[in-house]
């Protein structure tokens, strides 16, 4: 079961139809615009039935659904390890290549990559920053593949920078670890690439965040870009699968998923194909805990919550998190008692009180003075509340409201 | 179905685990040392006072939540203790049990309640009540007993004295000995006296996140700085800074008062705004008002102008400082 919205923008055309056989990495459902991205499968097998069904997001959404049968890759996939570091494209095939290969942010945003990759004209980019930073708690996803795939990764940066025609590499990972730093430290050296040890800090893997971190620049309110500030932000992740796209014409159809909780028998980073149900990752991590109370796709502090076990890993699921039952529930909503912790743990220096109380009233114009729509849903405010006021929630409400009105607008 | 047990919420998964019971406990436990040193000079008169203050505030509390509002009580989570903690602090361990009772209705009743409740109210409830007992009661609120430790047999029929700030106030300036005043050997309200044990309480505040450096640090050096220009204009009229710290209510009042989290601004910045304003007022009562001491004034006052405040003191947006991308300079 593959959806054809796995990515932020239009969601992808299928182009096979029921009854078709298809292959490993062969495209089933094409990008439809600019901001979109090409979908491949990653099984063997024939297509069984395309139908909307609920899927990773918790929406109905088109998916196809895959009989698998055998393992038969497509013949041009390059499947050897050796690593390839001659980089033969122009810049404008790398980007080609990487749309067609379907490559999308892997830290959960999945944003296509081939569009950030595409400096607009009249704006140069001076930084590439690669996010070695793990975008939430918990996971452990890129920290395994920095340490196992350093090389390839070094490889990807350069093709990125090509494509980009960046004039500096900043790789940027938080001192927890220290073996990837050591590591790609001493493998950037040949590369000409700034491995740069950030401190400690939610949410440092933020776009926003991660440019102030390393190049000390500040995005302006959107609808600015990292490029406006000359920066061009990938994760490794994504960064990995450009090298195989680009490298060893693999499209995106799998990933590494960290698969972990507190009563979780053997926690792991499992490389899943895009496709597979949790419950197979969760069976491979010694079965889903008795006291399991809530699973969530992605990371703690923003992940989505799912309702079903058979929902399909996707191009943005960076883990796979089993909550006890004790860890689930909320806490009980008190008064705010006006403490200003949510103010000091707003990474984008807003009132997160203040943002609350004007959803609460349904303010919109004045959230909007409030600036809103600067909020990156990182969920700090939340997570800080002494009183339990789920502050995000509110300010999700107001966000997408105003949103809205704005569109409306136009 | 294992599945059907899984539960559906919107992020963030976690949480701190802070709250606001353990906020309102942690302030308690701070104020701790504070009592026993007030319980070597006053003996059981402070243990008196502070227990009576404390139940009246949560029985008013209680009381109203029940039968007013007859909503939740919340009586337990701590933030009535802490007014009841503050409010017997901030009075002489001698008072008649009947005044504090008045102290705690005018605090919670007043000055919590009628606004709301926790989290809603303006002003500062312990200091409300403290300043209402202060202007009703003003010979019982500043005849303070002399501070004797506790197996001295002339505790028992208490002996009053003067306070430092009020011989200040009527002009004279006394030798006073600074290491008594750091230890608390001096006349003064109940829980105000003793400089060490108040200090140790506001660090553990401060490791445990309850508080910021901010007020403390603005209040008390706006104070100290204020006070030296003028000791430096005349020493012989105005009192050294030093004095002005371990005096009177400087550190009760700038550790655990005025950075009461409901009553005080929400941003750096705003905080110490806030202080500044706090420590000048503070001098100017001390030093030209008619009463000894000014810190209850200031953080009322300051109180007042915490909407204004916050308002005025906005966290830095992020992205603000950066140069607008490069089509909008050369416009």
């Amino acid at each position: 079961m593959i959806p054809i919205a796995q990515h932020i923008g239009a969601p992808a055309e299928p182009v096979v139809a029921k009854g078709d056989t298809v292959k490993v990495g062969q495209l089933i459902a094409k990008s439809t615009g600019f901001v979109s991205a090409n979908i491949h499968s990653s099984v063997s097998g024939t297509v069984a039935k395309i139908e909307k069904t609920i899927d990773t997001s918790g929406y109905k959404n088109t998916c196809i659904f895959i009989n698998v049968e055998g393992d038969e890759w497509l013949e041009t996939i390059d499947r050897t390890p050796d690593l390839k570091t001659e980089i033969t494209m122009s810049a404008e095939e790398i980007r080609a290549k990487i749309a067609e290969c379907g490559i999308v942010g892997t830290g959960g945003a999945t944003f296509p990559a081939h569009v950030k990759l595409s400096v607009p004209q009249g704006k140069k980019c001076e930084h590439l920053i690669i996010n070695g930073v793990e975008c939430e708690p918990y996971l452990t996803a890129d920290h395994r593949l920095m340490l196992e795939h350093t090389e390839e990764i070094m490889v990807g940066c350069k093709i990125i920078q090509k494509a980009t025609g960046a004039e500096k590499i900043i790789i940027g990972i938080e001192n927890n670890k220290p073996d990837a730093i050591a590591k790609m430290t001493e493998a950037a050296k040949k590369y000409g690439i700034t491995v740069m040890p950030l401190k400690v800090k939610y949410p440092q893997g933020g776009e926003k965040q991660l440019i102030k971190a390393t190049v000390n620049r500040e995005i302006p309110a959107p609808p600015a870009l990292p490029i406006d500030v000359g920066c061009v932000v990938q994760n490794v992740g994504s960064t990995f699968a450009i090298y195989e796209a680009v490298q060893k014409n693999k499209p995106l159809f799998e990933r590494v998923v960290t698969v972990t909780g507190k009563s979780v028998k053997s926690p792991k980073n499992i490389l899943a194909r895009v496709g597979t149900p949790l419950s197979h990752l969760i069976a491979a991590v010694g079965g889903l805990p008795e006291d399991t109370g809530k699973v969530v796709n992605g990371g703690p502090m923003m992940g989505k919550a799912v309702k079903s076990l058979e929902v399909p890993v996707t191009k943005g699921t960076s883990g796979v998190l089993m909550f006890k039952q004790s860890e689930s529930v909320r806490m009980e909503e008190n008064a705010c008692i006006r403490c200003g912790k949510c103010v000091s743990a707003c990474c984008m220096g807003l009132e997160p009180y203040l943002l609350k109380n004007l959803a609460k009233i349904r303010d919109f114009d004045a959230l909007k003075e409030e600036r809103v729509l600067d909020c990156i849903e990182c969920g700090s405010c939340s997570f800080t509340c002494p009183a339990g006021i789920p502050i995000t929630d509110y300010i999700r409400y107001g966000k997408a409201t105003v949103t809205k009105i704005l569109r409306s607008k136009k | 179905m294992a599945e059907n047990r899984l539960a559906i919420a919107m992020s963030p998964h976690v949480h701190s685990n802070e709250s606001v019971k353990k906020i309102m406990y942690s302030v308690v436990i701070a104020l701790l040392p504070a009592f026993c040193v007030s319980v070597y000079f006053f003996g059981l008169n402070a243990i008196r006072v502070t227990l009576i203050s404390i139940v009246a505030c949560m029985a008013v509390e209680w009381l109203i939540q029940k039968f007013l509002l007859k909503g939740k009580t919340t009586i337990f989570d701590g933030s009535a203790i802490v007014t009841g903690m503050l409010l017997a602090f901030n009075v002489p361990a001698n008072l008649d049990w009947w005044i504090i009772v008045i102290g705690a209705i005018v605090a919670i009743g007043i000055a919590k309640m009628t606004f709301g409740g926790l989290g809603n109210n303006p002003f500062n409830p312990a200091i409300v009540g403290r300043v209402f007992l202060l202007i009703s009661f003003p010979s019982q609120m500043t005849t303070w007993p002399t501070p004797q430790p506790i197996w001295d047999i002339k505790a028992l029929d208490a002996v009053t004295g003067p306070t430092p700030l009020g011989l200040l106030n009527e002009g004279q300036m006394v030798d006073y000995n600074y290491m008594d005043m750091f230890i608390g050997n001096m006349g003064g309200s109940l829980g105000e006296m003793s400089a060490i044990a108040l200090l140790i309480g506001g660090i553990f505040l401060l490791i445990r996140k309850v508080i910021t450096w901010h007020i403390p640090v603005a209040v008390l050096g706006t104070m100290a700085a204020f006070s030296a220009i003028l000791w430096g204009v005349d020493p012989t009229k105005y009192a050294d800074p030093l004095f002005h710290i371990l005096a009177g209510g400087a550190l009760l009042g700038a550790i655990y008062m005025a950075t009461d989290m409901v009553t005080s601004p929400m941003t750096g910045k705003g905080m110490l705004v806030y202080g500044v304003g706090i420590g000048i007022i503070t001098i100017l009562i001390r030093t030209w008002g008619s009463y000894p001491e000014g810190m209850s004034f200031a953080i009322l006052i300051m109180n007042a102008l915490v909407p204004l405040i916050n308002n005025w003191c906005k966290p830095k947006r992020f992205g603000e400082v950066v140069k607008p991308p490069k089509e909008e300079v050369k416009k």
